[in-house]
């Protein structure tokens, strides 16, 4: 893999260690052409990031140096701001829980954001020109007095320097009682599902004071409660469908066409409990923390705290792959939970081709997966370890054997340094990596266009 | 079982035990006679430690509900285990025999209330250094042994860090606005233990007799009541600003839900009864946190 691209951030220097809690990011997306690139942070700020237009096809051939697509600031704006809930007494968080795109349809840009209770729709816009030579009003803007007006002019749109605007176009508002986890946009373009502990609801896109319930999980006696939803996504191709994951490690695909109420399911995916491997955590770590849909839509990618699983849609009984993302952890496991690091919920990502997945580990390393070979490899996220344009080189956690240099020890791992968040460009291999506070965003120089195989 | 002096390093044995597992629903009671005292100490350990997340949901954000129900689950989990090889029983007995005039949390009272039996009198733990214990919590064994008699012994009250055996290299990772009151709330447990040590030995071994109370009754029973003020003056006037009612389970509740209760916290349930004044001074406590975290925002200059 090549480069290294690193968006700056607030300078610490004088306090080495120390992150700005509000800086650190909650969620990173591309979107659907890959040219932005979205990030959300616990601040309730949104950032988004352009590629570079790659230089001309004649630059290249004329072998010069190429500028090939970084990624830089676009725009900033402050998506959600910390509320109150007075009925319950409660601060409501401001932090980014998750953006997703809307399919392009003119010049502006939508995404929608969240944070824990409410939805957002923006407008994401330039502006590079703007109307000079008004009769009424001078260059300030200011009203010109009649009497020097002695002829008239028609205003002329001239270039100035490029302006984003970005508007809230929409607020989706009071439709979750707990906390907003997913949110999914539908294939047919005007609805989107956003998921809650308990609930998901759909919304249209154009309607904010309406949304329409379709799964519903809460017991009527709360004290019965033993299972959350986790995650949510609508299938990428069949606007009916959708998938949820559930803190038991379940998987229920639902189809919107058999009833109003989605709360039995179409196909029920669950892997049956390995009776070698029980112990009190169990559960614990076979909770989903993150649900995505392949691109072919043929498969779903799910993550729980150990292993990394593909399901086929049309087999139930159990995950036709799983991958071993940090098996050293199941001995260390009553520490996790004393630490609450058994409770960190771990994105994954599918590539463009469906033939790599991807998912984030501790000690800012994250994991991929080939899946025709089924071999992984340990890479890491971190300033000191790598330098721009550098090659990132493959790390290792010794787990036993032959150590090797570089090798880490399990008990040297970091488990504050955690990459949780993550995403793929859907048609390029460049990945955008959140830790903490910073993105790494590596793109693979050997191999850009990812190759059907 | 440990010889003195000796601080024992934690292992993670709770897989272990699953493997030559027979603690099933067919494990008859008397196969808690042969439990490895190990694989119960880590459960009783597991039991205590979920109990204390499960109150210090912080009250500012509302607590993560997914967290909040696998630790619940995990609870009940051991509790069933628990109930089948009657270990349960004996633990509910002590709660009952338990005449503790001091608030505090029921497990730390249970846990405490019986010391080390006159087998091993060199065995009393020493108190650990204040500084080492930041967030540590004790444990206790219980060990039935012989056909009527239960014979109970404490293990030293361990601290974090040797909890860890030192490998991660840092404290458990609380949520930033946790760090005072889990500290804190810790660190009046550590005393309260303390302080039971030297009560208990008048502690009466004869109530643990093999009574037969349902599960349902014994976990009906626990209450969570208020940390006892440290005997200790320094810890005393280290944290005489805290708020002991800020823990309160009222507090925990109101904030877990919008619906007062949440199972399986028959646990909780009973705490309604006691503490007219918890919800008024928490949310003062709660105000002053506000105000805290604001005045932290301006020194860091954000």
């Amino acid at each position: 893999m090549g480069e290294v691209a690193e968006s700056p951030k607030i300078n610490h220097t004088f306090l080495r260690d120390y992150v700005t809690e509000a800086d650190v990011i909650s969620t990173v997306e591309f979107n659907q052409t890959g040219d932005l690139l979205a990030t959300g942070d616990k601040g309730g700020r949104v950032v988004i990031f352009q590629r570079e237009s790659e230089s001309k096809g004649e630059l290249e051939e004329t072998g010069e140096n190429v500028d090939s697509g970084e990624y830089n600031v676009y725009s900033t704006f402050q998506s959600h701001e910390p509320d109150f809930d007075y009925l319950k007494s409660l601060e409501i968080e401001e932090k980014i829980n998750k953006i997703r795109w809307l399919p392009q349809q003119n010049a502006a840009h939508f995404l929608l954001s969240t944070n824990d209770k409410t939805i957002k729709l923006w407008k994401v816009s330039e502006r590079d020109k703007r109307p000079e030579g008004y009769n009424l009003k001078d260059e300030e803007g200011r009203l010109k007095d009649i009497s020097t007006i002695t002829s008239l002019q028609v205003p002329v749109l001239k270039p100035t320097d490029l302006m984003v605007e970005v508007r809230p176009r929409r607020v989706f508002a009071n439709g979750h009682t707990y906390h907003v986890n997913s949110i999914s946009v539908n294939s047919d373009g005007e609805t989107y599902l956003s998921a809650d502990d308990l609930r998901i609801n759909m919304w249209h896109l154009g309607i904010t004071d309406r949304s329409f319930n379709i799964v519903d999980i809460k017991p009527t006696n709360m004290e019965d409660l033993t299972e959350v939803i986790t995650a949510a996504e609508f299938h990428p191709h069949h606007c009916h469908l959708f998938v949820y994951s559930s803190s038991k490690g379940t998987l229920r695909l639902c189809d919107m066409r058999a009833s109003a109420l989605c709360d039995k399911h179409t196909k029920l995916f669950e892997e049956p409990e390995d009776p070698g491997n029980r112990s009190f955590f169990s559960e614990i770590i076979s909770s989903v923390s993150d649900v995505k849909f392949s691109h072919n839509g043929r498969y779903l990618l799910t993550r729980d705290y150990l292993t990394a699983k593909v399901w086929d849609l049309n087999m139930e009984k159990g995950p036709v792959e799983t991958y071993q993302v940090h098996e050293y952890l199941r001995s260390k496991l009553c520490s996790l939970y004393e630490n609450d690091c058994i409770f960190d919920k771990f994105e994954c990502v599918w590539n463009s081709s469906d033939s790599v997945i991807m998912t984030g580990a501790y000690n800012s390393f994250f994991r991929m997966f080939d899946r025709e070979t089924g071999r992984g490899v340990t890479l890491e996220a971190w300033r000191e370890s790598s330098k721009p344009r550098a090659v990132l080189r493959t790390r290792r956690v010794y787990t036993g054997g032959k150590r090797r240099r570089g090798d880490v020890g399990v008990d040297s791992l970091d488990f504050t340094k955690k990459i949780l968040h993550m995403a793929w460009h859907p048609s390029e291999n460049i990945i955008a990596i959140a830790a903490t506070n910073n993105l790494y965003i590596f793109q693979d120089r050997v191999n850009p266009d990812t190759q059907t195989q | 079982m440990f010889p003195k002096g000796t601080k024992r390093k934690f292992s993670d044995p709770v897989e272990e035990p699953a493997s030559s597992g027979d603690q099933g629903p067919a494990a008859p009671p008397a196969a808690a006679r042969t439990l490895s005292s190990s694989y119960s100490l880590q459960r009783q350990s597991l039991l205590d430690m979920s109990l204390i997340k499960l109150q210090l949901c912080h009250m500012l954000v509302e607590p993560n509900l997914c967290r909040s129900v696998l630790i619940a689950n995990t609870v009940r989990q051991i509790q069933e285990e628990m109930t089948q090889d009657g270990t349960w029983q004996i633990m509910t007995q002590a709660l009952a025999a338990a005449q503790c005039p001091a608030d505090r949390l029921v497990a730390t009272e249970v846990l405490c209330r019986q010391t080390e039996t006159g087998a091993q009198p060199g065995q009393s733990p020493k108190p650990f250094p204040v500084v080492g214990l930041e967030e540590g919590y004790h444990s206790e064994e219980v060990v039935m042994e012989g056909e009527v008699e239960t014979e109970v012994t404490m293990s030293p009250q361990l601290s974090t860090n040797s909890y860890l055996a030192g490998p991660f290299g840092m404290g458990p990772c609380w949520d930033e606005e946790d760090d005072d009151g889990d500290c804190e709330e810790e660190e009046e447990e550590e005393e309260d233990s303390e302080e039971c040590m030297s009560e208990g030995d008048d502690a009466d071994r004869d109530h643990l007799s093999a009574d037969s109370r349902t599960g349902d009754q014994v976990f009906g029973t626990f209450e969570i009541k208020h940390p006892a003020p440290p005997p200790d003056p320094a810890l005393e006037e280290l944290f005489s600003d805290v708020d002991p009612s800020y823990y309160d389970l009222d507090t925990v509740l109101t904030g877990m839900q919008s619906t007062p209760k949440m199972g399986p916290y028959d646990l909780l349930e009973s705490l309604s009864s006691h503490t007219p004044t918890a919800l008024s001074s928490s949310s003062s406590c709660r105000s002053d946190l506000n105000e805290l975290d604001h005045i932290m925002e301006i020194i860091v200059g954000s």
